[in-house]
């Protein structure tokens, strides 16, 4: 291979990477550290927080109210990912396999939501979902449309329609979280199943195998690194989604993020708040391991 | 110029920014930087001719600041934030540089208790005399030490009179009655919920103790299947949408929505509710505390806070502003409730004991 060991370009390494290496330890380590350093605290007065080393935020961070909401939190962004994995890996797919005139288009359509910010396309969504909103009156214009033909063949009408209630509820919240993760899903997918070789599945299908077989036994499995970084870049974001419960959520759709929120802002509990953040982290860092050590098992055969 | 149309202009100020928290913060970074840079020319008074205000969203009048820099020479830079806690957050390591600053009744007392504001110096406020003396002496800053009445609000219900048996007048219909099942929104803010319980209970709102607040904890869950939305205070365009029929919100917000639908009206409930009040302030460690003064005797103007009120149409403390303002917000009986129901109207004082007991009991009601 024609790639270059960076041991042996020490110099050309550390000139390139230093800016980075600065900025990050600038402007992410050291504030984490000191948000690390304030779940040790304890406030003192109004203002002051003072790290004394208790574990007490700790402890009160994995009393049972508060593992629930852990615990719901991850179930709604394991779903969401569930969901995005189901229907972003035929988009990718799909995308894959279109001609080479199409791909650019469908890429951009994918990306096409990033270039508006979240908060508006979550407007959107209310705006489509409410009770008075686009999804509920075309419902209701079907329903209208269906009880006069029933009419027309001198049936009973229908009873009058009742709206659905799409917003202000869980079901809302996972659409929500699948509307805005999906891209993060569709794109890894993408680049794994882009590099798949495509001679393996052409002799799979020679070789007899259905499409769904080839795509369960040569796909899936090639396209791995791929779905697992999908699931990842997924599953993390959607975790810490704290604007789509709070926005599209009812009166039982807080998450994680919404409870730590609260501490820094209306409860003033900075100490407490950051002890579930870090909570959080160090769920997300268990998760980066396991995968971490998953992949390094193959490699070693 | 038309009431109507007025009104259509405006949106309430805790509204959109406050879902665009993180843009809020990056908006009054991006103000400091370019404001502090500058030297600039110096006023009689000593100072140069700055001013730095943070603001609540949509809460100035259209022209108030190029007149005011008209008429001081002062160049006024104004940025946003969105809640109480933005705010008392932003100032609790120290202040970023502001000179006046616009927090709620209780953040009044609880940063002039934190030491974190400077005391005014009411001969420099002359204006002071348009303000209704009922505003002047109240429990959360005494003889108006620290700060000065821009606006007040009243909680109260919100609802949309085709869709109601009769009038909600009680905090019953929105705490503990199943009748509008599903169309009843209530507040996100913890404190404000049990307070109001409290109200609803017969109590003051100052005087819960840890033993009301689990009480009023179990009514809350025993409610919460009947409730669709804790919104972030925009209840009114839960209303106005039609998503919800009967909701908790402030007599402002519900005033504006009024004027967009003739179905909506508002009433504070018999057993009382809540006051808030939006006040100036000159935060210690000011840069130009004299034209902060000279700001707040500014605002305080008759013809000044009456241009403001006609942006912003909320009501107002100002006796001689109000006065200048068309019949339809003068004596309307939203924006300016029957005496006697105010008279049931408590402020909330700030307590720092009972405020993680609120919103711990609150995330359990959530989570239950």
């Amino acid at each position: 291979m024609a790639e270059q060991d960076w041991k042996a370009n020490r110099r050309a390494f550390a000139a390139v990477s230093l800016p980075t290496l600065f900025w990050i330890v600038l402007f992410f380590l050291v504030p984490m550290a000191i948000v690390w350093l304030y779940s040790f605290g304890e406030n003192r007065g109004l203002t002051e927080i003072e790290i004394s080393g208790t574990l007490s935020n700790y402890k009160r961070a994995t009393e049972w109210l508060y593992l629930t909401i852990f615990g719901k939190s991850f179930a709604v962004a394991a779903l969401v990912t569930l969901i995005c994995l189901i229907l972003g890996f035929p988009v990718a797919m799909a995308i894959t396999f279109a001609s080479e005139k199409w791909r650019p288009w469908l890429l951009l359509g994918i990306m096409l939501p990033f270039w508006t910010n979240l908060l508006i396309r979550t407007y959107a969504l209310m705006m489509l979902l409410g009770t008075q909103g686009f999804a509920n009156k075309g419902l209701g214009a079907l329903w209208e449309g269906t009880s006069w033909i029933k009419t027309l063949v001198g049936l009973q009408p229908l009873p009058t329609w009742e709206p659905v209630q799409l917003l202000f509820n869980n079901f809302a919240v996972v659409f929500g979280l699948v509307y805005v993760h999906l891209p993060f899903m569709v794109l890894p997918l993408y680049a794994a199943l882009d590099r798949l070789d495509r001679s393996l599945i052409e002799a799979s299908l020679d070789l007899g195998a259905g499409h769904f077989r080839t795509i369960m036994r040569i796909v899936i499995p090639l396209a791995a690194p791929g779905i697992i970084a999908g699931v990842m870049i997924t599953l993390i974001p959607a975790l810490g989604a704290y604007l789509t419960p709070d926005l599209m959520g009812g009166t039982d759709s807080q998450m994680i993020a919404n409870v730590i929120e609260r501490q820094f802002k209306k409860a003033n509990d900075w100490p407490f708040g950051a002890a579930l953040s870090f909570l959080l982290i160090y769920a997300m860092f268990a998760l980066i391991a396991i995968q971490s050590m998953r992949r390094k098992v193959p490699e070693a055969h | 110029m038309d009431f109507n149309e007025l009104i259509k202009q405006t949106r309430g100020r805790r509204s959109l920014l406050q879902a665009l928290g993180v843009a809020a913060v990056g908006i009054s970074f991006g103000g400091l930087a370019a404001c502090s840079k500058q030297g600039g020319k110096t006023l009689a008074n000593g100072e140069e001719a700055k001013l730095n205000f943070y603001n609540w969203d949509t809460y100035i009048g259209e022209n108030t600041l190029d007149n005011f820099k008209e008429a001081t020479g002062v160049d006024v830079t104004m940025d946003l934030f969105d809640s109480n806690d933005v705010l008392f957050a932003k100032f609790k390591a120290g202040n970023p540089g502001y000179d006046v600053i616009v927090p709620s009744n209780d953040f009044v007392e609880r940063m002039s208790k934190a030491g974190m504001l400077l005391p005014l110096d009411h001969s420099l406020i002359p204006n002071k005399r348009n303000i209704d003396p009922a505003y002047i002496n109240v429990e959360y800053d005494l003889q108006r030490k620290f700060s000065m009445p821009y606006t007040w609000l009243a909680l109260g219900i919100g609802y949309r009179k085709s869709k109601v048996s009769a009038t909600p007048d009680s905090w019953k219909v929105l705490f503990d009655s199943p009748e509008y099942a599903g169309r009843i929104a209530w507040l996100s803010e913890a404190g404000d919920m049990f307070r109001l319980f409290g109200k609803y209970l017969g109590k003051s709102v100052n005087a819960l103790t840890p033993a009301d607040i689990a009480t009023i904890e179990k009514m809350m869950i025993k409610q919460k299947p009947n409730v669709k939305k804790f919104h972030e205070d925009d209840g009114q365009d839960l209303l106005l949408k039609g998503d919800c029929d009967v909701v908790l919100e402030y007599n402002g917000d519900i005033a504006q929505a009024m004027v967009e639908d003739k179905d909506i009206d508002f009433v504070i409930p018999k057993e009382g509710s809540q006051l808030n009040s939006d006040n100036l302030c000159i935060p210690k460690g000011a840069p130009h505390p004299k034209n902060a003064h000279a700001f707040i005797n500014y605002i305080l103007d008759a013809n000044v806070d009456k241009h403001i009120t006609e942006t912003i149409l909320y009501p107002t403390p100002n006796t001689a502003a109000r006065k200048l303002m068309p019949d339809s917000y003068q004596n309307n009986p939203v924006i300016f409730p029957p005496a006697e129901a105010l008279a049931k109207c408590e402020y909330a004082r700030f307590n720092p004991e009972l405020q993680p007991l609120y919103e711990e009991a609150f995330t359990r009601v959530r989570a239950a």
